[in-house]
């Protein structure tokens, strides 16, 4: 990549490995979250209906 | 008001709720700004060449990897001093986003190294100060999952919190301690001959503030589940007594 010259491959894995695990990072706390969240208005649920 | 009506669960979820999509927002607005200016529309450096676009990722982690274990001390000694549910559970959230930020900070800096140095890794002491750094947050994680209480959790864990401490501090200062191994000194400093070249300084204080935001967006998020987790506990106990009595 003429952009970055000879150190091409050295950049762009740290790009690579830095977004994977910031993207890996924001994934599984939304979706953690996500699921907590419907677990907590079913627990809820069942209360109010008991 | 006072700032320790925040301590309140119900009060910080209904303070945080409307405030957090706009914080991961910013966070991603500021994040991509700073490291596509960074990647893009900077020049190479006359020494480290194309590589020192990595300055845009490894600095703003290394920054966080360190001020997010400042910020669980602080919350851990709230919650043994004050004993406040809230800041035991934003020090749990706070762990996982840490550490993943100290492996950025590795990995980044060990790509960087590589060219620069001719080594991925020497026992130099910041990088070895990181790397324990990087233990304490897994022992740190691991405590909180391997106790079944959670206050006894939030005291043990707020334990290995302050004792981490001191090699958080080694890590930012390990180079002005020993002045000695490969790392260079500070990129940014109140001294601003110190710091980096404007071209490259502007870019990197954007990237960093995307890295600040990110971090208060995800601790945020974390901790609000850290809550409803709790909340889900507590009904299920509550209902198993009922259930008891009947």
């Amino acid at each position: 990549m003429s952009l970055l010259g000879a150190y091409a491959l050295y950049v762009l894995s740290a790009y690579a490995v830095s977004l994977v695990l910031l993207a890996g990072l924001v994934w599984l706390s939304w979706r953690r979250a996500e699921r907590v969240r419907a677990a907590l208005a079913r627990v809820e649920g069942v209360r109010a209906d008991g | 008001m006072s700032f320790w009506e925040y301590a309140n669960p119900k009060k910080f979820m209904v303070t945080t709720a409307p405030v957090l999509p706009w914080l991961f927002a910013a966070a991603g607005v500021a994040l991509v700004t700073g490291l596509v200016w960074g990647f893009f529309f900077t020049p190479e450096e006359a020494r480290q060449g194309s590589t020192v676009k990595i300055i845009y990722l490894h600095v703003p982690s290394a920054m966080m990897a360190i001020n997010a274990w400042v910020m669980m001390l602080v919350a851990s000694l709230i919650w043994l001093v004050r004993r406040h549910h809230v800041s035991a559970l934003a020090a749990r959230a706070a762990g996982p986003v840490g550490m993943v930020m100290t492996l950025i900070a590795l990995a980044t800096g060990a790509i960087w190294g590589q060219p620069m140095w001719g080594t991925w890794w020497v026992w130099d002491p910041r990088l070895t100060s990181f790397l324990i750094l990087f233990l304490f947050y897994l022992g740190y994680i691991a405590l909180w999952e391997a106790i079944d209480d959670p206050d006894t959790a939030a005291d043990l864990t707020a334990v290995l919190c302050i004792v981490g401490s001191v090699f958080a501090v080694l890590s930012r200062y390990a180079v002005n301690f020993w002045n000695q191994g490969l790392h260079q000194g500070a990129s940014l400093s109140m001294d601003k001959q110190e710091n980096v070249a404007n071209v490259f300084y502007i870019p990197l204080l954007v990237s960093i503030a995307g890295f600040v935001l990110l971090f208060l967006s995800l601790v945020i998020l974390r901790t609000r589940t850290e809550i409803r987790v709790r909340r889900i506990r507590a009904l299920e106990a509550r209902a198993q007594q009922g259930e008891g009595r009947a």
